[in-house]
C-alpha cells in the first residue's frame, strides 16, 4: 500500500511555520504552525482539522518538501474525521469506479489525458492539438482520483492510483500531458509523496499551450483584453507551472489583471466549500472573489479548470464578466473561435 | 356492426370512424403491461354536440364507450376491456381562451399538455400550467381524471384540484356543465361557493361521463428557474429533510429519488427541489432560505447539496422532462410500469425498502421516484420498473413485483393512483362499504346502461 512520505523532523526545524501561517482560513503564528503540525503528525488532535477546508494551498506554501495537505488529510481519515456529508463522499466515489467505458484514441508514445471530463472532447480540437490529436485517454481508467483528498479520503486514492498507473503503462505511453491540471498534480505530485511509479512523464498542458503558441506565433493575433484567472485548488500541486498563466496570457495579447485574489492569495471557486460547508461559506467566498474580478476591471475570467468553470462561469457571467476556459481563448487568439462579446 | 360504423360516420364523417383491424389494433393497447383488448369501433369526434350523439347512439345500442386522450395511462385505463368503441378525443383540441387576470385557460378535452404549454408561451409568457413529466402529447383532461400531477402539484395540489370548470357529456347523453361555469360566462371556480360536482367526474377515468371542455388554473410563470439535489445516505432522513424544505414554501417542485444505476446515483437518496424568481435576488432569497433549513443535515454529515455538472442543468429543467423516458429503455426493448401509490411522505422509507427487495427478489431495474403533493400533506411514490417486452419472463417479473406493490400499498394505508382494473377491485374490497354505495349510486345515475368505460369502477 502506497505511503505518505512526510518528515516531522522537517517541521521541527522549519523557519517560516509558511503551510499554516499563509492559510487564509486561519490565523495561526510561526510557532502555532510548528507545533500543530507536529501534533498532527504524530496523531494528536488538533484544531487544524476543523480549520482546514481542503483548498490544498498549504501544499504549496510548504518548500520544503513536506506534504502538510496530505498529512492532513491522511490524519483526518484515520480519526473519522469527515469532511464531506458521506453521501457526497459515496457520490464522487462511485462517480469514479472504473466500468470499463473508457475511450482511447490513435495511442502513441505522446497522449492527451482528459481524465474524466468530457468537456475536453470539445476544447482539444484544431491547430493547438493537431500535433498530438487523435491520441487521448478518458475515462475512470485514467481518471486522477486525486479530488478525494477534499473528502479526507486518501484510501481511495491509494487504491485506485496504482491501477490508474497500471492502465497507462499497458498503453505503452512515454508524455502523458494533462488537460486537467488536477491530473498533473496528481502525477507529478501526488503519487511521488505516496511513493507511487508514474510510467510516463506528465506534462502540465500549459507547457504543451505555450509551446504551440510559440510555434502559431504568427497566427496569433493579440486579445487586447482585460481577464482576470481563476487559479484551481489543485494548481497548488504544480507551483511550479503557474508562471506559464501570465506567460500564455502575453503571448496571446491578454492583459490579467492584478487583483487581491491571484497567485499563493487566490480564492476557491467555492464549489467544494458549499458540499462541505453549506451555502453562507461558499458565497461569502464567491462574492469576495467576484467582486475583486470586477473591482480591478476584468471583463472576462479565465478559467483552468472546467470545474470551477461549472461552479463560478455563470456566477461571473451576471456580473457581465465573460467565462472562457484557458484552451477556448487560446483558440480565439489564433483565430479558431469567435471572442465572445462584451 | 356495419351499421354502428355507418351511423358513427353519419355523426363525425365517414373518415373519422374506423373498425378496421389496423386502427383496432393500435387503439386495443397502452404502452403498459395490461393485455390488449380490441375495440370493434374507433371514432374521432370534433364537437360536444357530436360526442353526445356518440353516448346516445351507444345507449341506444349498448355499446360500451370508452374516452381516450393520448392513451398514456399505463395501467390499461383507455383500454377497451369489454370492447366497444374508443372516443378518441384528438379533434377536440382548441384552446377557446385564456383570461390573464384571472389565470384560468378553457380549453377542449382533448387539448395536449404540449399545444398548451406552447400557446402560453407564445401569448401569455407571465402564466404556465402545471405541466407532467408525461409526453407533452397527454391531454389535460385525461391527466385531470385521473388526478395526475405536474411541475406546480407541490406548490398547489393535484392537477384535478386546478381545474376550474368542466363540461361533460354524462353517460345518460346529457351535457352538463361543472362550476361557475353553470351560471356564468367565466370558468373560475369548479365547485365554491357551490356544491364541488366535479367530483362525480374526476376519478372515474371516463366511467360516468366524457369531459368535453375544461378550465385549468394558470399560475405565474416567473424568468428565472433553477433546480438543487440534496444528498443523503439515510433513506429515513428523507421524510424530515422534505418537510424542512415544504416548512420554507419557498421551492417550486420537489422530487426526491433513489435508484441503482447510473453509479452517481448508486446508494444514495436524491430530493431535488426547484426554485423560481422573476429577479436574482428573489431566487437568491428563496435558495438561501432553503440551504439554511437544511443547515443541521450539513453539519452533521447525513446530507448535503451536490454539484449539478452544467450538462445535467438543462435535462433537469425541462419541463416535460424527457430523461424520464431514458428509463423506459434501460433494458433495451422500450417497457416502462409503474405503480406509484399515493402515500404519506412519512411512508417514504418503507416504500423504497420495498423496491429495493422487490428489485433484487426479481431481478429488475428499477426507479423509485417520489413527487411532493400539496406541501407534503401526500406524496406519489412511484415504483418504476423497465423491462424488455420482448422478453417474456422479464415481463412476468415485473407483474409479479407490481401485483405485490398492490398487495403493499393497502398494508402502508396507501391509496392506488390511476389503479388498474385489478387494483380498482382490491380498493372496492378494502373500502368502507357505504363509500363504495354512494360510489355505485353515482355510477349508475350517471351512467344508467352501463357503458361508460366497463370494467372500470365495478365489483368485477
Amino acid at each position: 500500500m502506497p505511503t505518505l512520505q512526510f518528515d516531522e523532523k522537517i517541521c521541527e526545524t522549519c523557519p517560516t511555520g509558511a503551510c499554516l501561517v499563509k492559510c487564509r482560513y486561519m490565523d495561526v503564528d510561526r510557532d502555532q504552525a510548528t507545533v500543530e503540525m507536529i501534533k498532527i503528525s504524530r496523531g494528536e488532535d488538533s484544531f487544524v482539522f476543523d480549520a482546514c477546508v481542503t483548498c490544498y494551498g498549504c501544499e504549496e506554501y510548504c518548500t520544503r518538501g513536506n506534504h502538510p495537505f496530505y498529512l492532513i488529510t491522511e490524519k483526518r481519515e484515520g480519526k473519522g474525521l469527515l469532511t464531506t456529508p458521506r453521501a457526497i463522499t459515496n457520490q464522487w466515489i462511485n462517480i469514479g469506479e472504473p466500468q470499463g467505458r473508457y475511450k482511447l484514441g490513435k495511442i502513441g508514445k505522446r497522449i492527451l489525458s482528459f481524465g474524466f471530463m468530457p468537456g475536453f472532447f470539445k476544447m482539444a480540437r484544431g491547430k493547438l492539438f493537431e500535433d498530438i490529436m487523435p491520441s487521448f485517454v478518458f475515462g475512470q481508467e485514467f481518471f486522477c482520483n486525486v479530488v478525494y483528498i477534499h473528502f479526507a479520503n486518501t484510501s481511495i486514492i491509494k487504491k485506485r492510483l496504482p491501477m490508474v498507473m497500471e492502465n497507462f503503462k499497458k498503453l505503452g505511453v512515454e508524455e502523458v500531458v494533462c488537460l486537467h491540471d488536477e491530473c498533473y498534480g496528481s502525477f507529478a505530485h501526488l503519487a511521488p509523496a505516496y511513493g507511487i511509479e508514474v510510467p510516463f512523464k506528465p506534462v502540465h498542458y500549459f507547457d504543451y499551450l505555450y509551446d504551440r503558441l510559440k510555434q502559431l506565433s504568427d497566427q496569433i493575433t493579440p486579445l487586447h483584453i482585460k481577464a482576470a484567472y481563476q487559479r484551481p485548488c489543485s494548481s497548488r500541486l504544480s507551483r511550479s507551472k503557474h508562471h506559464l498563466v501570465r506567460d500564455i496570457m502575453e503571448l496571446i495579447g491578454v492583459d490579467l489583471v492584478e487583483r487581491e485574489y491571484q497567485d499563493e492569495n487566490t480564492l476557491c471557486c467555492g464549489g467544494i466549500y458549499a458540499m462541505l460547508y453549506g451555502y453562507d461559506f461558499a458565497k461569502d467566498v464567491q462574492k469576495r472573489n467576484i467582486d475583486d474580478m470586477a473591482e480591478h476591471g476584468a471583463r472576462y475570467c479565465v478559467f483552468n479548470c472546467p470545474a470551477c468553470q461549472d461552479t463560478l462561469g455563470e456566477k461571473v457571467a451576471k456580473r457581465q464578466i465573460r467565462p472562457v476556459h484557458m484552451i477556448d481563448l487560446c483558440r480565439m487568439a489564433i483565430g479558431e473561435k469567435p471572442l465572445p462579446e462584451e | 356492426m356495419k351499421d354502428i360504423a355507418r351511423l358513427l360516420a353519419e355523426i363525425v364523417g365517414q373518415e373519422y370512424v374506423s373498425a378496421e383491424p389496423e386502427e383496432r389494433y393500435f387503439y386495443a393497447r397502452d404502452p403498459g403491461l395490461m393485455p390488449p383488448h380490441t375495440p370493434d369501433y374507433v371514432v374521432i369526434p370534433e364537437t360536444t354536440d357530436e360526442v353526445q350523439k356518440i353516448v346516445r347512439l351507444a345507449n341506444r345500442e349498448k355499446i360500451p364507450v370508452v374516452p381516450m386522450g393520448a392513451g398514456l395511462s399505463l395501467t390499461g385505463l383507455a383500454i377497451p376491456l369489454k370492447g366497444g368503441m374508443v372516443v378518441d378525443m384528438k379533434r377536440m383540441s382548441r384552446i377557446i381562451r385564456v383570461n390573464e387576470m384571472a389565470r384560468y385557460a378553457l380549453v377542449e378535452g382533448g387539448t395536449s399538455q404540449g399545444a398548451l404549454k406552447a400557446y402560453l408561451e407564445r401569448h401569455h409568457p407571465r402564466l404556465r400550467h402545471s405541466i407532467p413529466d408525461a409526453p407533452p402529447t397527454a391531454t389535460l383532461a385525461a391527466n385531470a381524471s385521473i388526478h395526475g400531477q405536474g411541475r406546480l402539484t407541490q406548490q398547489y395540489g393535484f392537477n384535478s384540484d386546478l381545474v376550474s370548470g368542466l363540461e361533460v357529456v354524462t353517460g345518460a347523453g346529457e351535457i352538463c356543465r361543472i362550476g361557475s361555469c353553470a351560471l356564468s360566462p367565466d370558468w373560475f371556480s369548479k365547485g365554491a361557493p357551490f356544491p364541488d360536482l366535479s367530483g362525480l367526474f374526476l376519478g372515474w377515468f371516463g366511467a360516468t361521463g366524457i369531459i368535453t371542455k375544461l378550465a385549468v388554473k394558470l399560475y405565474p410563470r416567473k424568468k428565472l428557474r433553477d433546480v438543487e439535489i440534496f444528498v443523503t445516505d439515510r433513506g429515513d432522513l428523507v421524510p424530515e429533510i422534505v418537510y424542512e424544505i415544504t416548512h420554507t414554501e419557498m421551492a417550486e417542485d420537489i422530487l426526491a429519488f433513489t435508484q441503482p444505476k447510473p453509479m452517481m446515483f448508486k446508494d444514495n437518496h436524491h430530493v431535488s427541489f426547484y426554485l423560481t424568481g422573476d429577479t436574482d435576488e428573489e431566487l437568491e432569497f428563496k435558495r438561501k432560505i432553503i440551504w439554511h433549513a437544511l443547515d443541521p443535515y450539513i453539519k452533521s454529515k447525513d446530507g448535503g447539496f451536490m454539484g449539478i455538472p452544467s450538462m445535467m442543468k438543462p435535462v433537469l429543467l425541462e419541463s416535460p422532462q424527457r430523461s424520464a423516458s431514458g428509463l423506459a429503455d434501460v433494458k433495451k426493448g422500450g417497457g416502462f410500469e409503474y405503480s406509484g401509490p399515493i402515500v404519506m411522505l412519512e411512508r417514504y422509507p418503507a416504500c423504497m425498502k420495498k423496491l429495493q427487495e422487490l428489485g433484487a427478489r426479481y431481478d429488475l431495474a428499477y426507479s423509485g421516484m417520489v413527487r411532493v403533493i400539496d406541501g407534503g400533506h401526500s406524496v406519489m411514490f412511484a415504483f418504476a420498473f423497465a423491462f424488455n417486452r420482448a422478453d417474456p419472463d422479464m415481463m412476468e417479473r415485473t407483474r409479479k413485483a407490481l401485483k405485490e406493490v398492490s398487495d403493499f400499498v393497502l398494508k402502508i394505508g396507501g391509496l392506488y393512483w390511476k389503479p388498474t382494473v385489478v387494483e380498482q377491485r382490491l380498493a372496492i374490497q378494502h373500502m368502507d362499504p357505504n363509500t363504495w354505495k354512494l360510489m355505485e349510486m353515482i355510477k349508475h345515475n350517471l351512467d344508467p346502461n352501463g357503458i361508460m368505460n366497463p370494467g372500470n369502477w365495478e365489483v368485477g
